[in-house]
């Protein structure tokens, strides 16, 4: 039997072997990922970021836990740890606060090193969601590294973001500063049961009023009024701030509601299908650019291009000139 | 196409607490270029084959120093086995009397190591049952 057929079937192992063909980028993943694809589009992906130790794996244990319990959709996990820059090993740890999932047949955790990735994510991580989503996962959530700067990539990837902060952090501006919390869709304060959660919510819910919309004061008819944010716009969304106690299982129930929420504004909006639309229009063309280049690589002669590479490296022609050239045959 | 890299599954069944050997196992096998699940304490057969059969590993290693590897590492083979795992290796590490180690070997475990082992010779061993 095929693999894709077994995996339709609910075949774990046939899944599991998928998921690394594609990882690896192995000629027979590419097949399956293209007979399973029209299957996929059914899933609602949740993002998970946050600075390491904020709780995300605890987290997403619960979250995952709380899905099981109020829903019958089958939860995938996708759980991205660091690669080692100098050896390309990882010790990939996020399954230790994920022990109460085993046993249940309906939760799929897959550990995955991010291999060089800068975006929170591997590479592969957003052909690997496509095989669970074909596979009929329903749910699917995806922690990121967590390297606290740049987690950009997994916005692009998920449909709903829950950017997770603890108090007690440290630097509060910090986290603020580093951008991370333009890409929130739901905030989480977990550790709420730690000292500083009130300032950690102050800290955060003064940034947002810098990056949102918020009540316009102006003058009218000689007295000050206060005029509410265009909430008619219906891209318009203001990430509500969740508080949560990760290794008690507190604050789930608001949690998994804010994330409904947010669903049902993507729908309303429009803007689930702009994202899904942007993102494999995106996908696409960075296989076409790869392609192109590749078929355009194979009709020079490889002698040709070295030369020109040189030239470049000597600083001779620049890289601009040396694409005219490649192209027009002359550099202008 | 890339390299497959060697996944590791690295797992304490059983109540054993002593992780400091894992802990060195796994971060010796990280540095060999490895991808290692690390999975924590207090794991029973059962996660452990659900933990292998997820993550597709190639090895799954057994970190065990309670004396209780007579019961725990044929119930792990025979769930491998059952899970249509039957390629895995598995690896034993820890407190493992000698006159055990025939019966181990003789039930699938590629490999068996005590205390003073060197990370090179277990690098060097898993590298090979991979192949
Ligand atoms: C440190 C230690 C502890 C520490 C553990 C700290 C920790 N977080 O790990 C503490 C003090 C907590 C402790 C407690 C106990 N301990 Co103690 N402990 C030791 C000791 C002295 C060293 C273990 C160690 O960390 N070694 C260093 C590591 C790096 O070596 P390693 O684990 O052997 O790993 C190497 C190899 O075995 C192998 N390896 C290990 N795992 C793996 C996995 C794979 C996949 C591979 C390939 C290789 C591999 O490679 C490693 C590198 O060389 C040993 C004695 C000894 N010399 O081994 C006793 C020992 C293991 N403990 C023992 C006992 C009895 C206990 C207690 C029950 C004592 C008590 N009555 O309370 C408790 C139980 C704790 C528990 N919850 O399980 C006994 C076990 C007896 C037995 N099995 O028959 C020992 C052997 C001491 C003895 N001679 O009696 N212990
Ligand atoms: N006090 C407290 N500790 C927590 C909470 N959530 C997680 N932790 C602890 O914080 C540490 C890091 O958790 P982990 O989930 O691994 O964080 P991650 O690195 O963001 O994935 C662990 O020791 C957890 O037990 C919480 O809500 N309250
Ligand atoms: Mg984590």
């Amino acid at each position: 039997m095929s693999l894709t057929k077994s995996i339709l079937e609910g075949n774990r192992l046939a899944l599991a072997r998928l998921l690394t063909q594609v990882e690896n980028d192995l000629t027979e993943g590419h097949s399956s990922l293209a007979e399973l694809f029209p299957y996929t589009g059914k899933a609602h992906l949740i993002g998970v970021t946050g600075a390491p130790g904020t709780g995300k794996s605890s987290l997403v244990n619960q979250l995952a836990l709380q899905y099981r319990k109020t829903t019958n959709k089958k939860v995938a996990i996708i759980a991205v740890d660091p690669s080692s820059p100098f050896t390309g090993g990882a010790v990939l740890g996020d399954r230790v606060r994920m022990r109460d999932l085993s046993g249940d047949e309906g939760v799929f955790i897959r550990s995955m090193a991010s291999r060089g990735s800068l975006g929170g994510v591997a590479q592969k991580t957003a052909s690997i969601v496509q095989v669970f989503d074909a596979a009929g996962y329903e749910i699917i959530i995806i922690e990121t590294v967590g390297a606290g700067q740049s987690e950009v990539d997994v916005a692009r990837l998920a449909h709903t973001t829950v950017v997770v902060e603890a108090p007690g952090l440290g630097d509060e501006i910090q986290a603020i500063k580093a951008g991370i919390l333009e890409i929130a869709d739901v905030l989480v304060i977990n550790k709420a049961d730690r000292p500083g959660v009130e300032n950690t919510e102050r800290a955060l819910r003064s940034t947002l009023k810098l990056g949102h919309p918020v009540k316009r004061v102006f003058r009218h008819h000689g007295k000050t009024m206060a005029v509410d944010a265009p909430t008619t716009d219906p891209h318009f969304w203001i990430p509500p701030i969740v508080k949560t106690v990760a290794t008690e299982g507190k604050g789930l129930n608001e949690l998994v509601e804010a994330i409904a929420k947010h669903a049902a504004h993507l729908d309303q909006s429009g803007d689930r299908v702009a994202r899904d639309r942007a993102r494999l229009q995106s996908e696409m063309e960075i296989l076409l650019q790869g392609a192109l280049m590749n078929r355009f690589l194979e009709h020079i002669p490889q002698e040709q291009y070295g030369e020109l590479l040189e030239k470049v490296f000597s600083r001779n022609i620049s890289p601009s000139e040396a694409v005219k050239f490649l192209l027009n045959g002359n550099p202008k | 196409m890339t390299d497959r890299k060697i996944r590791v599954l690295v797992a304490k069944p059983g109540l054993d607490g002593h992780d400091r050997g894992a802990k060195v196992v796994a971060r010796a096998l990280r540095d060999a270029g490895m991808e290692v699940i690390y999975t924590g304490l207090r794991q029973t057969p059962e996660m452990i084959a659900e933990a292998a059969l997820q993550e597709d590993v190639d090895v799954v290693g057994l970190s065990i120093l309670s004396g209780a590897h007579m019961a725990l590492a044929p119930r792990i083979l025979e769930l491998l086995k059952k899970n249509g795992q039957d390629q895995v290796r598995v690896f034993i590490g820890g407190i493992i009397p000698d006159e055990d180690m025939p019966r181990l070997k003789e039930m699938g475990i590629t490999g068996i190591y005590g205390p003073g082992a060197s990370t090179d010779e277990i690098i060097r061993d898993v590298r090979e049952a991979v192949k």
